[in-house]
């Protein structure tokens, strides 16, 4: 089990905000952190991996205390036992493929586990080659091997999916998943998509400015949404436009541009680039395969 | 036919020079990016002040802080029998103070360029400070230190003024190139001037054009 409390002031664009977090998370649990930007979701995991330091801290994994500023006592990153798959990969350019995942190993031990990920991850083509001949999707996948070599307790990902398209990124929550499993990791993953939120996690933690301001099952915290509907997709509105006596808004949602008629009342709270959720009840909706 | 011994005292003067330099300036760097020491810009100024510091003006205080008439000097060569005025031994002092940034800058700023998360994700997995400067910092800075050696070295060969405060004109002590045509100019031989200057022009030129070789090249093989 792991337990974190944390308190620091954050310093962003719109002055001072009090990060004041505390968070109990099961071993084996799958958790997603979803928020605005701003929030403070990566100072979280920075702060669980030691790379940050707050005013008030309280961390203990397992049995071990990693951080507890009462008694002023901080466990360095090197000795935490973590995964950290950071936004930009953070791959060493210097190093191939393979030599990324070598230089992840403890001394003296075998090199089983690099070959093991190698092929888990499908990277037996591109082992040799620098992370500056990879595309977003093959090196997203180089820095979650990386991450794994030393078999961590715990795996945090800051949004690694956020850069890539929407088919790589199935692809890629596939390979997560099969990897906190395969090796009963307790994940920690910051992300934006609620279809990811669905699939991945156990348990999702919303944040706000700070402070957490629900978390649960992914089916409880947004159930807020508990629109009688059939159909519900989220999106963003691109546009606002008249037309005769109604608006129409249009609603950029995955790759697709949703159209919907709203009336005027209705367009007063509505805003160019604002997240939306689009509901449909008188629909009989059609599965069809896609070859 | 010219005297060889000047020139293979400014070869020996800026290799020795480039070695101290090149371990002096790997430890300072990596504190001057890494470290939130509150008067850190007074260090980094101090160490680029031999840039716009006339040569002579601090071969000047060299030459007063080194004298055995003085404190210092004196405790040099009391305790350690060591005459640093007008010997090798303080013109390498001297080189290792007036180059020190044209090895510092460079690397510094290959240093402070590298994504911060290179540093980090060595550290998350669980490797040394050490060990990630070794691995990882460095090899990706090869550009920036090669950058830093090859000027650090054409610098020191072209010393003229704190060489001539410090060491004066002693020949094979401290008799370096550019102090031999300036001694060859002022004896009217101008035949033997024209020898070394153009020896040190060729060399001047070659180091650039091997710089900017270099520079071009990696903009396009590597990253940083």
């Amino acid at each position: 089990m792991i337990q974190f409390n944390a308190y620091k002031m954050l310093q962003t664009a719109d002055g001072e905000l009090p990060l004041d977090v505390s968070l109990t998370v099961e071993k084996g649990q799958f958790i997603a952190i979803y928020g605005n930007s701003g929030a403070g979701k990566t100072t979280i995991l920075r702060i669980l991996a030691g790379l940050t330091e707050a005013e008030n801290v309280y961390i203990k994994v397992g049995n071990e205390v990693w951080d507890d500023s009462q008694k002023k006592y901080h466990l360095s990153v090197q000795k935490r036992s973590i995964g950290f798959v950071f936004q930009d990969f953070a791959l060493f350019p210097n190093l191939t493929v393979r030599e990324n995942l070598e230089f992840a190993l403890p001394k003296n031990d075998v090199t089983e586990i690099v070959s093991e990920l190698i092929d888990l991850m499908e990277l037996q083509s591109l082992q040799n080659s620098k992370p500056h001949q990879l595309s977003g999707g093959q090196k997203q996948r180089v820095a979650l091997a990386r991450a794994i070599v030393r078999k961590p307790e715990l795996l945090l990902l800051d949004e690694p999916l956020s850069a890539l398209d929407d088919e790589m990124r199935f692809k890629l929550q596939d390979y997560i998943l099969k990897i906190h499993q395969k090796y009963q990791l307790t994940t920690l993953m910051i992300t934006h998509s609620i279809a990811e939120i669905f699939k991945l996690s156990d348990k999702v933690v919303v944040l706000d400015k700070g402070k957490i301001i629900k978390e649960g099952t992914p089916d409880t915290v947004f159930a807020a949404q508990k629109i009688s509907s059939k159909f519900q997709l989220t999106g963003e509105i691109i546009s606002i436009i008249k037309s005769d006596i109604v608006y129409i808004v249009q609603v950029s949602s995955g790759n697709s541009i949703i159209k919907v008629v709203a009336t005027e009342d209705e367009i007063k709270d509505f805003k160019i680039g604002q997240k939306v959720l689009v509901a449909s009840k008188a629909f009989n909706p059609i599965i069809q395969i896609l070859s | 036919m010219i005297n060889l011994e000047p020139l293979w005292l400014t070869a020996k003067l800026a290799l020795i020079t480039t070695i101290i330099l090149f371990v002096v300036a790997i430890p300072l760097c990596y504190w001057l990016s890494y470290s939130k020491f509150r008067f850190k810009a007074f260090i980094e100024a101090l160490i680029s002040l031999p840039l716009v510091l006339p040569p002579s003006v601090l071969g000047f205080y060299l030459l007063i802080a080194l004298s055995p008439e003085n404190a210092f000097g004196k405790f040099l060569s009391d305790y350690f029998y060591l005459r640093l005025v007008f010997t090798f031994q303080g013109l390498i002092l001297a080189s290792v103070l007036y180059s020190l940034p044209f090895m510092v800058n460079p690397v510094l700023s290959g240093l402070k360029n590298l994504p911060a998360g290179l540093q980090e994700a060595s550290f998350t997995l669980g490797k040394s400070r050490l060990k990630t400067l070794t691995k990882i910092l460095l090899p990706n800075i090869r550009t920036s230190i090669l950058t830093g050696i090859i000027m650090t070295f054409a610098h020191t060969i072209g010393e003229f003024g704190v060489v001539l405060m410090v060491g004066g004109s002693i020949p094979e002590e401290t008799k370096v190139v550019s102090i031999a045509i300036y001694e060859e100019v002022e004896s009217m031989n101008y035949q033997s001037a024209n020898v070394y200057a153009g020896i040190l022009f060729a060399f001047s030129f070659s180091v650039l054009l091997a710089v900017h070789l270099i520079n071009n090249k990696s903009r396009k093989t590597t990253l940083y």
